[in-house]
This record gives structure tokens, C-alpha cells and sequence, in this order.
């Protein structure tokens, strides 16, 4: 469960970045996750909510956007969006990629404040 | 109202652990030292291949291990009978190591008089895929005995890592082993991934395991 790991570095990572510019009522946190990641969503909602109690973030939301995994094939030259994972193939042709392009991130994207 | 609703930040949540890490490999570079990781799930056989490989890499090369575990000091012992200077990093509860166990655990050893250091982390196919450690190669164990679909089960760990091992070969008949189905698997989830297989109770593929991690170290490195 490194869900609980990332979702401190989360916190942290919003608190900092809300200082930075300044932010208050933060209502909910937008973040990318790639499917590739290796991160389980529900078990990170479930760890947010432990990990932000007591802190500014205590009863804010994740938005998660999923972020699909993108290869670039050899054989087609051109980039596809890989829909069978875990088996990473180009869709069209089944070449194997010759560089994934996206697909492993852990970010944060932004801040939504409270109207 | 001038504020925006959503202010965008483009952050990557792990963003302290890669500043780390980056810095971490940095260092290594600098002291011309060649860092290792193994990952595997729990009972593949990291610890006595470690053992195995620090006792022979030690003929030549100056090798140190650090070992991660939740709790007690069992592998570091054991592969402190190696002779090489091994440190154990006890994680408690945490089921990965991160940049900052590692860069703590570092302060034992001088990186200048060191040509490999090899770290073992937790056993867990999941969790350490996210942290980098600063590592130089990062290498992926799976026995012949834990089931040929492994790969399928965790792609992550596989596609973050830059070679698989098949561990246990000798007793691969015994459990009737499908080597080209495992390495299929290995291969659909992360093409083109180098796969060795050794034993380290037989000895066979240790040769190879030692070429190919002295050759994947920098020339730079090995003439520093």
C-alpha cells in the first residue's frame, strides 16, 4: 500500500504550492495519474482522507484524470494510445513500441478554490 | 473576483523523492560508483543471490550492499557473510524504500573507495515501482517457482525496471518451469527487457549476471 506514501507527498506537495501562490480554501486537488503508474485510485482516495486529517487539506477531494498510455510504434510511425493494457502493443499492428510516451504520471495539476 | 476557480500547477506528486534521487545519482557519478537494485516479491531469492554475487564480485571489485527490510536484521546478516560491508535499512511499517532511507543509509560508507554498491529493497512487486533511488540499473527478480504470469500481474515494477532475472533454475524441472512463457510475458508487458536466468545455489548464469552488470557500468566510471 504506497498509496499512503504518495498521498503524504500529495499533501505536502499542495501545501507548498498553495503557499507559493498564495491560495486559501482549497476545495479539491486535480491530479494525472497515468495508467501505467501503478497507483490504485481508490486505495489513494481512501489514504488522502486519512493523511489529510489535521492538516489545511482535512476535507478536500481528489479529481483524478487518467491518463492513457501512449507508445510510439516503429513499424506505423506514429504514436497510439495503448488500450489493452498491461500488454504494451501497438493497437494497430501489434509491433512492439519503440518508446512509451506517456502513461506514468503522478502529478498534481491543479487547485481548485472554493466559489 | 479575479482569482481563477482552478489554479494550474504542474507538479509531479513525487517531486521531493525525484530531486533526491537525481541528486543521489549524481553523487554516485561523481565517486564513480555503480549502483544496483533488486526488487522482487518476497521469497524470490534476492538475498542469496546477492550473497551470492558480492562474494565472487568481491574478488575483483570493491562491492557494498544495503538491505531494506520491515523488520529484523536476518538478510543483512546473511549477506554480511559475504565479507563485503552490508547496512541494513529497517522500514518498519513502510513497504518500499525511498530516496531518503537510501541517501541516510549512505552515511556509513566513503562512495570514493566503492565500485558497485548493490541495494536490495523490500519484498514487494508493487510498491517500490514509483521511487527512484538514485539507482543505475534496476533489476527485476522473478523465481522459477511464484507462477510464469507474474509480469502480467505487476507490469509496473517490470516497466520501470532495465533487466529481469529468473531466479532458482535449478529447481525450474521440478516445478515444471515454462521459461518461454514467462519470458513472453515479460516481453508483452515490457518489449525488449534483457532476461537472464541463474541459480544461485548451482552457480549457472552467475557469469553472465556479473558481465552484464560490469559491462552496463560507464567506461568513465570504471577507469575512475
Amino acid at each position: 500500500m504506497h498509496e499512503l506514501s504518495i498521498a503524504l507527498s500529495i499533501i505536502d506537495g499542495v501545501v507548498e504550492e498553495a503557499r507559493r501562490e498564495g491560495l486559501s480554501r482549497i476545495e479539491k486537488v486535480h491530479l494525472r495519474i497515468g495508467r501505467l503508474s501503478g497507483v490504485d485510485k481508490e486505495a489513494l482516495r481512501f489514504s488522502y482522507d486519512i493523511a489529510a486529517e489535521d492538516t489545511p487539506l482535512a476535507g478536500t477531494q481528489l479529481v483524478i484524470e487518467d491518463v492513457d498510455v501512449v507508445i510510439e510504434c516503429p513499424t506505423c510511425r506514429a504514436e497510439r494510445s495503448v488500450q489493452q493494457l498491461p500488454l504494451l502493443a501497438c493497437p494497430e499492428c501489434g509491433a512492439a513500441p519503440e518508446r512509451v510516451v506517456c502513461g506514468d504520471e503522478l502529478e498534481i495539476s491543479g487547485l481548485e478554490l472554493a466559489a | 473576483m479575479t482569482e481563477p476557480r482552478i489554479v494550474e500547477v504542474r507538479r509531479k506528486i513525487l517531486k521531493e523523492n525525484d530531486v533526491l534521487a537525481h541528486s543521489l545519482r549524481d553523487r554516485f557519478q561523481r565517486s564513480g560508483l555503480y549502483v544496483v537494485s533488486f526488487v522482487s516479491s518476497p521469497g524470490t531469492g534476492k538475498t542469496a543471490l546477492l550473497e551470492r554475487l558480492l562474494t565472487e564480485m568481491r574478488a575483483e571489485y570493491r562491492v557494498a550492499a544495503l538491505v531494506g527490510d520491515l523488520a529484523t536484521e536476518n538478510d543483512a546478516i546473511r549477506l554480511a557473510r559475504s565479507g563485503a560491508p552490508v547496512k541494513q535499512i529497517s522500514t518498519g511499517t513502510i513497504c518500499h524504500l525511498d530516496a531518503g532511507m537510501v541517501d541516510r543509509a549512505l552515511s556509513e560508507f566513503k562512495l570514493d573507495e566503492l565500485d558497485f554498491l548493490f541495494i536490495e529493497n523490500v519484498g514487494n512487486l508493487v510498491c517500490p515501482s514509483s521511487f527512484d533511488l538514485g539507482e543505475n540499473l534496476r533489476v527485476v527478480l522473478v523465481s522459477t517457482t511464484e507462477g510464469e504470469d507474474k509480469p502480467l500481474k505487476y507490469p509496473t515494477i517490470f516497466n520501470t525496471a532495465d533487466l529481469a532475472i529468473i531466479t532458482k533454475s535449478d529447481l525450474a524441472q521440478a516445478v515444471d518451469f515454462q521459461r518461454e512463457f514467462l519470458i513472453a510475458n515479460v516481453h508483452a508487458v515490457r518489449p525488449n527487457l534483457p532476461v537472464l536466468e541463474v541459480s544461485a545455489r548451482s552457480g549457472v548464469g552467475m557469469k553472465e549476471l556479473r558481465q552484464f552488470i560490469v559491462h552496463s557500468r560507464p567506461l568513465s566510471a570504471r577507469a575512475g
